[in-house]
């Protein structure tokens, strides 16, 4: 399990390779491996269906009871081959969606990296794991989002869905670390059973509004639902996989994963039946009233979302069968649809749906899955959008708090999404000819075979539930409720209050759909979230965060080096001089030193040095003075014992001297151009630093704990590490970790000096036209003027 | 600088002393050295080569980029770090041979990573050099 995970991170490390050796051929190819995922997966399923569980784990980080650990169960399996299985069609997809796209195999890059990482999501059974895959899952999203990446629109929505959804992740991720300190433990499946030691912790109510967060900003519940509809910049594919089968499901993943920990409470079904039906109804209420087939689609996914959500908080056993079903049902149906919308504005030029009409006759194979799937999506039967339809009915019919409500609005969201469904899939299709702006035909097999799978199937399992019921539905709604349940599904439940129901929905959603020119604008005038919308208090955070940077930003990094010294230097002292000076005991420190003479000499020497530095009139003779300063402490190294210490320091000198020596080339004529009180303030702070520096020093070389240090790592770095230079082992093994951190550090500070010197704008007329692609390049031989180095005699005063 | 004497000795110099960060960097296990006075050795090696004759004709003869010395630097760091993961330990728990080797100790991924650190080391130093040196 953990190889079917983690392969979808090489694959995706892969992707731009094998998109480059295989050309048109990359798509097919790199789509085996997410069927080999499904394979996988559904081979699984009979064993799932059996009651089994399959768990593995890695160690990651023991010590912190971190591990890289999943765990297979209904509910992971349901989602992992809706991940895989969608994810196989939609690389089939895009292949020929983005065809002749410069940065396809970029795309293949980031969309198998976030199937990876969903998978990740969905079978993790370690809280932080969960959480990082979540986080990476944004990650992706992001750089999907803004994969056309010189559209402004782009990026401003893909930093936006990064700002919602990883500020929620950031909340989440509090409230995960809370319940691994209330149960003691962070294994998702060992804490299914401690759900009453979390209710009943004083933590509880901050924990569940935390994970709430997480959850409501990644699967857009009201308020945070503004970031998907601006998603839909992404090309449609994307929008297809993660912004209605995928990634926003993972809120929905994570509440039904926890519910059996903090669910049940009267919290609980407030918050959560309290955001899934406003944000039902919000979706469904905007949907019908776009234009733009996209955003049609958006609307009604923001909708079901809410659907979803509602039923895990209603929690009922029918609740839970209900949301399984419908979140099946909905991945069918709505993946078909958003990849029709893609191919429909890739065949016709256009994706608004009053620009679109008659294109049967064109697109009939795409025209049959909307058809099929729109029929779905309305719960028409015999197609098992319908069988959903008629479970969700009955949840919220039957639902223990406010049944008639419920109920009301359930079915007034469902004949508005009837409504949607009729604009992307009749519109279109039927009706008179619209001119579109390409002349339309049949998109090519790779984009007729992902939507008309996806339909086909939604229309398959309508009539024989008890397959999808038997391995799918039922295991899954029994990991939701942590219990054994009942779970049929059956097309024909008879006549009753319930299929009444969905007889109006389906009525009135036909009588609007026909009186919509008529309807909406008036409903228009009624939206008032455009105006005082969530939307807009981001705005407002946004702009006032740039602001506070700004700000805080031009009085901190004033531009004079000087200035950024002096403010480390006098924070550093004043901090550690005020620790050292309160906290520790200064007795026994100044002792009798045991000096030799050749030491003083060399401390001699480097005082004479540094004295010289400030007082020199030529900045060559300051570099060679500080050189001397550096070779000094280098020859003290080797006299207590660390030749490393000493290589490196010789080594870095003479680099030093090196840059120094390019910098100095361009530097102005050397003057004195401080005030005399200037300099006095300086002396002031650099003595007092050194003064500090010498106290430490003292201290540390007076604790006694340095020689257990000392033969700690004396002993351990040959028996533990098989090493004899101290310095070396502490470096990669024993510290290895810090020392990743450091070359990172350094490489990041390589890329900035880089950027810094080279990715300016060009000054001249071309500063606009230069795209960015260009400027990163690696600058041509022609590009790089040769530029001896200065001689060092000659330019430098 | 145009210094024949200079040029001369660099061209013998550069080998020797990348040949000597290579000793540097293996002999660090049990010796004074490792990978980051190694880098730092050969990082000088190219320094005086692109003192002696320029930047251009040291990125010439350089097989690989700066900053693609970097890059490779950082995966040979992490790989090193994931092989003990691969092997069912925390991240980063050193993988050895059993073997001991003349100079180098035992074969393991330690020496990984310090490779790492050596070409990381080296990228940095130079990028920076380069990009300091060819601004107009």
């Amino acid at each position: 399990m953990t190889a079917a995970i983690l392969s979808g991170f090489v694959l995706a490390a892969l992707a731009p390779w094998v998109r480059k050796v295989a050309r048109g051929w990359a798509g097919w190819l790199l789509a085996l491996g997410p069927l080999a995922i499904v394979a996988y997966f559904t081979a699984q399923a009979p064993h799932i269906a059996d009651g089994e569980t399959l768990s593995a784990s890695l160690n990651w980080i023991p010590s912190l009871g971190v591990d890289l650990a999943f765990y297979l169960d209904g509910l992971s399996l349901v989602f992992a081959i809706i991940i895989s299985g969608i994810g196989t069609l939609i690389v089939l997809y895009a292949s020929a969606y983005l065809a002749g796209d410069a940065l396809e195999g970029h795309f293949y890059l980031y969309l198998l990296f976030f199937m990876a990482s969903m998978l990740g999501v969905v079978l993790a059974n370690n809280l932080i794991t969960l959480f990082v895959f979540w986080e990476l899952t944004s990650i992706s999203s992001y750089l999907l989002i803004g994969f056309k990446h010189d559209k402004a629109t782009s990026r401003a929505a893909a930093l936006q869905a990064l700002l919602v959804t990883g500020s929620g992740g950031l909340a989440m991720l509090a409230g995960l670390v809370l319940i691994g300190q209330v149960t003691g433990s962070s294994t998702i499946s060992d804490l299914l059973s401690q759900g009453d030691t979390v209710r009943a912790s004083g933590l509880y109510v901050p924990i569940l509004l935390l994970v709430l967060l997480g959850a409501f900003a990644k699967s857009a519940q009201v308020p945070f639902h503004f970031w998907l509809p601006n998603a839909m910049e992404a090309p449609t594919p994307v929008s297809a996989y993660l912004h209605s089968a995928t990634m926003v499901q993972a809120g929905v993943y994570l509440l039904a994963r926890l519910s059996p920990v903090l669910g049940g409470t009267d919290e609980w079904r407030v918050l959560v039946i309290g955001a899934g039906a406003a944000t039902m109804l919000t979706g469904a209420y905007l949907a019908w009233l776009q234009t733009d087939l996209k955003r049609i689609l958006a609307y009604s996914t923001i909708s079901t979302l809410g659907m979803l959500v509602l039923l895990v908080g209603i929690g009922t056993p029918l609740a839970a069968k209900a949301a399984v079903t419908v979140l099946i049902a909905h991945a069918l149906y709505k993946g078909a649809l958003f990849l029709v919308a893609g191919s429909l504005d890739h065949e016709t030029g256009t994706r608004d749906v009053t620009q679109l009409g008659g294109l049967w006759h064109a697109l009939p194979f795409t025209g049959l899955a909307a058809l099929l799937a729109a029929a779905s999506m309305a719960g028409l039967p015999p197609l098992f959008g319908f069988i959903a339809k008629e479970v969700f009915y009955k949840a919220a019919y039957e639902a223990p708090d406010l049944p008639a409500l419920l109920t009301t609005l359930v079915v007034t969201s469902s004949v508005l999404l009837v409504v949607a469904a009729g604009l992307v899939a009749i519109k279109p299709f039927f009706g008179a000819r619209v001119p579109t702006p390409k002349p339309p035909h049949e998109a090519p097999l790779r984009m007729v075979l992902g939507p008309l799978t996806l339909a086909t199937l939604g229309a398959a399992f309508g009539f024989v539930p008890g397959l999808l019921t038997e391995y799918a539905i039922k295991p899954a709604t029994e990991a939701i409720l942590a219990a054994p349940a009942q779970v049929e599904l059956v097309l024909w439940p008879g006549l009753n209050v319930i299929l009444l129901l969905s007889l109006l929905t389906v009525t009135l959603g036909a009588g609007v759909y026909a009186a919509r020119a008529r309807l909406s604008p008036p409903a228009r005038r009624l939206d008032v979230g455009a105006r005082v919308g969530p939307a807009l208090g981001y705005q407002k955070l946004l702009d006032g965060t740039l602001w506070l940077a700004d700000w805080q930003t031009s009085i901190l990094q004033n531009g004079y080096l000087r200035y950024y010294l002096i403010t480390i230097v006098a924070t550093t002292v004043g901090l550690m001089g005020y620790a050292t000076l309160t906290r520790v005991a200064l007795g026994g420190v100044l002792r009798q030193p045991d000096i030799r003479l050749y030491e003083a000499l060399i401390v001699a020497v480097i005082l004479a040095a540094t004295l010289a530095v400030t007082q020199v009139r030529s900045r060559l003779a300051a570099v060679a003075a500080l050189g001397t300063v550096g070779y000094g402490i280098a020859l003290l190294y080797i006299l207590f014992g660390a030749p490393d210490l000493a290589m490196t320091q010789f080594a870095i000198e003479t680099l030093t001297v090196v840059l120094f020596v390019l910098v100095l080339y361009r530097l102005p004529r050397f003057a004195t151009l401080t005030s005399r009180a200037a300099r006095r303030r300086d002396a002031l702070i650099a003595l007092s630093a050194g003064a500090l520096m010498t106290l430490l020093v003292l201290i540390v070389t007076a604790d006694p704990s340095r020689t257990r240090l000392t033969s700690y790592f004396a002993y351990n770095s040959a028996t533990l590490a098989k090493g004899r230079n101290i310095v070396n082992v502490i470096l990669v093994d024993f510290r290895g970790l810090d020392t990743l951190g450091e070359i990172t550090v350094l490489s990041v500070a390589a890329a900035g000096v880089f950027a810094l010197l080279k990715l300016r704008p060009p000054r001249k007329e071309e500063a606009t036209s230069a795209p960015l692609a260009e400027a990163e390049a690696q600058p041509s031989p022609e590009e790089v003027k040769p530029v001896s180095l200065p001689a060092m005699d000659a330019t430098v005063d | 600088m145009d210094s024949l004497v200079l040029r001369t000795a660099t061209r013998y110099l550069l080998p020797l002393m990348l040949l000597f960060s290579i000793f540097v960097l293996l002999r660090g296990h049990n010796a004074p050295g490792g990978g980051f006075v190694g880098g730092l050795v050969a990082a000088s090696a190219y320094a005086l080569y692109a003192i002696a004759y320029d930047v251009q004709r040291t990125r010439q003869i350089m097989p690989v980029s700066p900053r693609r010395l970097t890059g490779v630097g950082l995966l040979l760091a992490v790989t090193s770090g994931l092989i003990g993961l691969a092997a069912g330990d925390p991240f980063m728990t050193a993988q050895r041979d059993t073997r001991e080797l003349p100079v180098v100790g035992k074969l393991g991924t330690p020496l990984l990573f310090d490779i790492g650190v050596y070409l990381t080391v080296i990228g940095v130093t130079l990028t920076i050099i380069f990009a300091l040196a060819e601004e107009e």
